[in-house]
């Protein structure tokens, strides 16, 4: 890939240029998170139909405690300032301060997905599992869809962090980088929406 | 413990007590068998490995690709011999020779195959080969992304046909509905299967989808503007932005499906809660768009073919890229016809219906286009062209009882009936096989230096158009006679004789497919006579034609810039000689043995979640992982060939500098 770029260069063709390859990369992986948008669009839509159905079992307004997910929601708000920041110190190639706020990305992270495990298994041990009901199937499918995203992604962050911290800043990682916060302020989008249609309209029912 | 190990594997999930799948499975096994020692006993295993399963070439992978697409249409077309011989045998006191549980599978594969593994490795494969010819680029945007991508659809291949040796495969028919698709009605791991070939398989043509995007958006050659783009360029750009709207509902509906089966949840089940027609409007909605993912790259083949033979610039160019797009948008308004008789309601059935009529018009426009652009043309009747006729023509009439079924009140009568069957398969076969057999008879001496031979394609053609009147023009009559579609006996002596004619129209096609492995096997034999030394064995008009036959590793020594529509063509009319530039060193994408590696991790995954072996899938999600690590930690993906070789093999191959056709009498 990054062949293809440097190569066209070379030819004298000067459409294509050194950064090419970032470019292309970027693009492709915005294009992922756009089918990665539509799957979510699916889950959203299956929740639409399904949480209504309980089946005799508890309805979304009996098993959401708001403050609870608020608290939660905060968390990966502050991670996707944190990584906006950390994103402000990599412009300046400041590696220390770039970790830094990536360790506290990183452990907002954590925080939000613990609390959402503490959630889903409190729910699990009163007998309100994902087998309960469809409305409990789409619940812990949609929201747990999301906290998985989160979760590879901290396994990405990471990765990243270990890189940075034994290579420095190249242009590889630079690049990693880039994607890494395009994909943390889409969870962080994704997340805005299950909060509104899932805890705050569907809670509230 | 032992579960713990072997899953719900066991050893009497070998069907040994049926003699059909045993002897099937005998024969495919020694086949394998003869073929893996004589690739052995010429010493060719590393050869295959090093240049073709690891190697990033687009080209290569794009005729992997078409192999893999060959050997799995064998395998759906034995599935339709055996239910059309089953059902012309099977009337009144005669049982047939199939048992209803067997042939359930088999219409369940056959559908599965020939989408999923067939049509789709088919296009793009050739997708693969031509997009970057078309549109001077050295390669994709993300070659190894392309060979993971084609790893993963064989991991899928494979799965599907483990599970005739194996188990079983999903009675469900290839749509999998529930409640007939839950774990309560199918407690086997046929389903399974059914949901893991298709998600492994899934994921890897969403992939190549944001692949060839990427590439036909950014790799362009410098000049090659919106509006000079190539039609199957723009065709296969317009595909991809469906497979990247349609594919993620089917990686959502899979995996809720397969978490109805394996976890207990409520997603399809009828009861606590849950909603099976939310399922039928998933699938739809990515099946929709999925019947035009695998008809548009036909019409922009049909549209090149077309082109070509009539010695025509294409008539109405712009029109057929706005009526691509029309299409596309169209393909997600109309998915609810699938299930007029779901009762949503007379004004959703209107409106649904209407949409579905609305196609009709795009559609017809490109049939106009075809013909305009035949009309006056000097039109050579090559095999190509014969199948871009047989299209035109029988497609037409698909199209026809397509806007008969789009009328709800007459669909409620023809819905699951053999009509329907007739429909689709007058849409398919015509309107996507024959536009990739064209592709395949028109490109293939780009890959191979070499033409097929004429005359065993053309018997194909005929056997092939005959083969497929006879056999379907007989079911829209036993539709309207009221026959249902998935019939493994009945007791109706009216219908016994459309479905003899059915057989032998089978047969004749099967007799097409033998003159399609003759014709390849001869035209190998014959390469020394069919040898292609121009470069452009038909008088192309665009820009792959402009480099030798066989296409190098780099496509292009120089790459071009572009200042028209059909560039190859005006250049070769200003009878100008293409300037002798210097050569220069060229980077290529390195071989990486990693596609092949994540694609036998994916069939384990897969292999894993269908048996419940937890720990092997486990394993190989770790192993997936890993790969994906180590890819990102190799910064040696790319190699350099000397601007010597470049230029010892430009020459070798340009043997004879000038075309078979003087530009003097080409017409237009």
């Amino acid at each position: 890939m990054k062949s293809l770029s440097q190569d066209l260069g070379k030819n004298g063709n000067d459409y294509a240029t050194e950064d090419t390859h970032e470019d292309l990369t970027l693009l492709g992986f915005w294009l992922y998170l756009m089918t990665d948008c539509l799957l979510f669009c699916a889950l959203f839509a299956t929740w639409a139909v399904l949480h209504n159905n309980t089946a005799g079992g508890p309805s979304a307004h009996d098993i959401i405690d708001l403050p609870y997910v608020l608290i939660e929601t905060l968390c990966l708000l502050f991670s996707s300032t944190a990584n906006g920041i950390a994103m402000m110190a990599l412009q300046r190639r400041n590696t220390r301060s770039l970790l830094g706020w990536l360790g506290l990305t990183g452990i907002l992270g954590v925080f939000f997905v613990a609390m959402e495990l503490h959630e889903f298994l409190h729910l699990i041990e009163s007998g309100n599992g994902p087998q309960r009901s469809g409305f409990l199937s789409s619940f812990f499918t949609l929201v747990g869809t999301h906290g998985l995203h989160v979760s590879i992604g901290l396994l990405w962050l990471l990765t990243l962090w270990v890189q940075i911290s034994r290579k420095g800043l190249t242009a590889p990682i630079h690049s990693r980088l880039q994607r890494f916060s395009l994909f943390w302020h889409f969870l962080d989008l994704v997340w805005v929406a299950v909060f509104t249609f899932v805890y705050l309209i569907g809670g509230d029912l | 413990m032992e579960t713990l190990i072997f899953g719900r594997l066991n050893y009497h999930d070998i069907p040994y007590d049926n003699p059909i799948i045993m002897a099937t499975l005998g024969g495919a096994i020694m086949l394998l068998l003869v073929v893996a020692f004589l690739v052995w006993y010429h010493g060719q295993w590393s050869y295959l490995w090093r240049e073709w399963f690891t190697s990033l070439d687009h080209k290569r992978i794009g005729t992997m690709y078409i192999v893999l697409s060959l050997i799995m249409l064998l395998r759906g077309f034995a599935d339709a011999l055996l239910m059309r011989t089953q059902q012309a045998l099977a009337e009144g006191g005669v049982a047939g020779y199939l048992p209803p549980e067997h042939y359930n599978q088999i219409f369940s594969a056959h559908g599965t195959i020939m989408i999923i593994f067939v049509a789709m490795p088919f296009f793009i494969g050739l997708m693969n080969i031509v997009v970057p010819l078309q549109i001077g680029a050295r390669d994709v945007a993300y070659p190894f992304l392309n060979s993971v991508s084609f790893w993963l659809t064989v991991a899928g291949a494979m799965l599907v046909m483990l599970s005739l040796g194996l188990g079983n495969f999903s009675h469900a028919g290839w749509s999998a509905y529930p409640p007939l698709s839950e774990k309560h009605y199918s407690p086997g791991p046929g389903v399974d299967y059914w949901i893991w070939g298709l998600q492994i398989g899934g994921v890897g043509t969403l992939m190549t989808g944001i692949n060839f995007f990427v590439t036909i958006w950014r790799l362009r050659a410098p000049g090659m503007t919106w509006m000079k783009l190539p039609i199957f360029s723009w065709t296969i750009l317009v595909t991809t932005l469906l497979i990247m709207l349609a594919f993620p509902v089917l990686t959502v509906l899979l995996a809720l499906l397969s978490l109805d089966r394996t976890l207990g949840l409520h997603f399809f089940t009828n009861h606590l809660g849950g909603n099976l027609m939310l399922f039928t409007n998933l699938f739809w909605i990515w099946g929709h768009p999925e019947v035009y993912i695998v008809i548009l790259p036909a019409f922009g083949i049909y549209s090149e073919v077309t082109a070509t033979f009539s010695r025509k610039p294409l008539f109405g160019y712009t029109s057929m890229v706005y009526a691509s797009l029309a299409i596309a948008t169209l393909s997600f308004v109309v998915w609810l016809h699938h299930f007029f008789t779901m009762g949503a309601g007379a004004n959703v059935n209107a409106f649904f219906g209407i949409a579905t009529m609305v196609i009709a018009v795009p559609t017809g426009v490109k049939v106009f286009n075809w013909i305009f652009t035949i009309y006056r043309g000097r039109l050579e009747f090559t095999t190509p062209i014969l199948w871009t006729l047989g299209f035109i023509v029988t497609f037409c009439i698909g199209g026809m009882t397509g806007v008969l079924l789009a009328v709800p009140g007459a669909d409620f009568q023809l819905h699951n009936s053999e009509f329907l069957i007739a429909h689709f398969h007058n849409m398919l076969i015509p309107g996507a096989l024959f536009g990739y057999f064209a592709g395949y008879a028109y490109w293939f001496p780009k890959i191979f230096g070499f033409r097929l031979n004429e005359t065993w394609g053309k018997r194909a053609f005929w056997l092939w158009l005959v083969g497929f009147y006879l056999a379907f023009m007989p079911l829209y009559a036993l539709g309207f006679m009221g026959m249902p579609r998935r019939l493994v006996h009945y007791d109706n002596p009216l219908w016994q004789p459309y479905l003899v004619t059915a057989l032998v129209g089978t047969l004749l096609i099967f007799a097409g497919i033998l003159c399609q492995i003759l014709q390849l096997t001869l035209s190998i034999q014959q390469r020394r006579l069919l040898q292609e030394n121009t470069g452009d064995p038909w008088n192309g008009r665009t820009l792959e034609w402009s480099i030798p036959c066989p296409a190098p590793a780099w496509n292009f020594a120089h790459l071009p810039t572009v200042h028209a529509r059909d560039d190859f063509h005006v250049t070769k009319q200003s009878g100008q000689a293409p300037p002798s530039l210097p050569y220069s060193a060229i980077l290529l994408p390195a071989a990486s043995g990693l596609g092949p590696i994540m694609g036998a991790l994916a069939f384990l995954l897969g292999f894993g979640l269908v048996w419940y072996l937890w720990w092997m899938a486990a394993v190989a999600l770790a192993g997936l992982v890993l790969c994906l690590l180590v890819r990102s930690l190799d910064d040696e993906t790319e190699f350099l060939i000397p601007a010597t070789t470049v230029e010892a093999t430009e020459r070798a191959l340009r043997r004879i500098a000038s075309s078979p056709y003087n530009a003097s009498q080409v017409s237009q």
